[in-house]
């Protein structure tokens, strides 16, 4: 204990948590011998928590689409505003350090979770579904070969999906790099030669996570994650197309894990 | 961030597009000023930013006499469907604040309710930090006094009415 007195300053940094743990248990002993100065700080303490029920529910609020900083930049930009600028002022909003940044994923493309992973899969698409020489590297008669290398790579055993009853067959595979990591892509084809690309890789965020759309471009998919695995289905197809195959793999998939 | 800055702008004026506009001129500041930011912490400077705008929107106002008017915060924050108990005490604590100057208000939301330190919240008023810690004391105290006044009509099951 120190000599040092008690001040109204110590008195409201109590309240808002903004001691450390010596002074807040100094504040505690002085509070408990006077009554009165107690009595106040508890009403001015209730009235904190009274304005953070009142105020916070406009925080939880969506944001309405013209604060979205994107827009906000895409209307800047057209007005020859540096892109650095844009790009510094946007990771000072959203990716910023200090506490209370909540915001950071809604703003900032995300770099990881399924955001990412559709935009993994959409790009592997891309790469790929147009190959006409080698779209995959491992047919689908060679599955046992194809599950062994993806299981060595990812270091998880995947669930290969069959869309036959949709009318899509699975030409087959091949391990793909992400950012995050190995990845097993999927290659389907129907009879009139559409190509539809599955991704599915570990995932470090978003481990379990509801099925989202994502469209990249003409690319349009879906993805997911359950137990620690993620997937993406993605084509040139509309989304709404799209879904019903995405919801068929998830629910093999989780008829398997 | 930006939903901290919808919910600070709200304390100013009543109405959510409103308070929005504000925000939108915020945000639309900080990129075109990023140049010219001089202190190290991103979001004090973002707050000031905007609290300088809120302050000056309602100058504005006053000067053509509208009425901005804290004093219609209350219905739009009382647009949250909360329980019965709660209710009564929001009531309370909402026309409390409604009735507090601008300048001891700025100071409890951005320190009870945007939990900014009391050295943040003198930067982003520009203000020592002595007077900070003045207006948060006259503002706790003031409202201590607006909830537990006898001539308010006590409601039995306020919350505030048991502190005594």
């Amino acid at each position: 204990m120190t000599d040092r007195p008690i001040t109204e300053d110590d008195l409201h940094a109590y309240i808002d948590g903004r001691l450390d743990a010596a002074r807040n248990e100094e504040v505690s002993a002085y509070l408990d011998k006077h009554p009165d100065v107690a009595n106040r700080f508890a009403s001015y303490s209730i009235q904190r928590t009274l304005l953070q029920g009142v105020f916070d529910p406009i925080a939880g609020e969506p944001v309405p689409s013209r604060l979205n900083l994107n827009h906000i930049i895409a209307t800047r930009r057209q007005n020859r505003v540096s892109n650095w600028r844009l790009a510094a002022a946007a990771v000072l909003l959203f990716v910023g350090g200090s506490g209370g940044w909540y915001m950071r994923d809604m703003m900032v493309p995300p770099t990881e979770g399924v955001v990412a992973l559709g935009r993994e899969a959409s790009d592997s698409f891309a790469t790929y579904a147009g190959d006409r020489t080698r779209p995959v590297e491992l047919r689908a008669d060679n599955m046992v070969e194809l599950v062994g290398w993806a299981t060595e790579r990812m270091g998880r055993k995947p669930v290969l999906p069959d869309l036959s009853k949709s009318g899509y067959r699975l030409m087959g595979g091949r391990v793909v790099s992400t950012p995050h990591g190995a990845g097993l892509m999927l290659m389907y084809d129907n009879d009139q030669g559409t190509r539809l690309v599955m991704l599915t890789r570990p995932m470090a965020v978003d481990q379990t996570r509801t099925m989202t759309p994502h469209s990249q471009g003409k690319v349009d998919g879906w993805a997911w994650a359950s137990n620690g695995m993620g997937y993406s289905l993605v084509g040139s197809l509309p989304s709404e197309a799209l879904h019903p195959l995405a919801d068929d793999i998830r629910r093999q998939v989780q008829g398997e894990a | 961030m930006i939903p901290a800055l919808r919910r600070y702008a709200r304390g100013f004026v009543h109405d959510a597009v409103a308070a929005d506009d504000l925000v939108q001129d915020c945000l639309e500041r900080v990129i075109s000023h990023w140049h010219r930011r001089r202190n190290d912490d991103a979001r004090t400077w973002v707050f000031a930013i905007l609290h300088n705008l809120a302050v000056s929107r309602l100058r504005q106002a006053a000067r053509r006499g509208q009425h901005v008017a804290i004093e219609e915060i209350a219905d739009d924050l009382m647009a949250h469907p909360p329980t019965q108990e709660d209710d009564l005490a929001r009531t309370d604590v909402v026309s409390a604040i409604q009735q507090l100057p601008e300048e001891p208000r700025s100071v409890l939301l951005l320190v009870a309710v945007e939990d900014l330190s009391y050295a943040q919240v003198a930067e982003v008023l520009a203000i020592p930090i002595g007077t900070v810690m003045s207006r948060l004391s006259r503002a706790r105290e003031r409202l201590r006094q607006i909830l537990e006044s006898p001539a308010r009509g006590v409601r039995p099951g306020s919350h505030l009415r048991r502190v005594k």
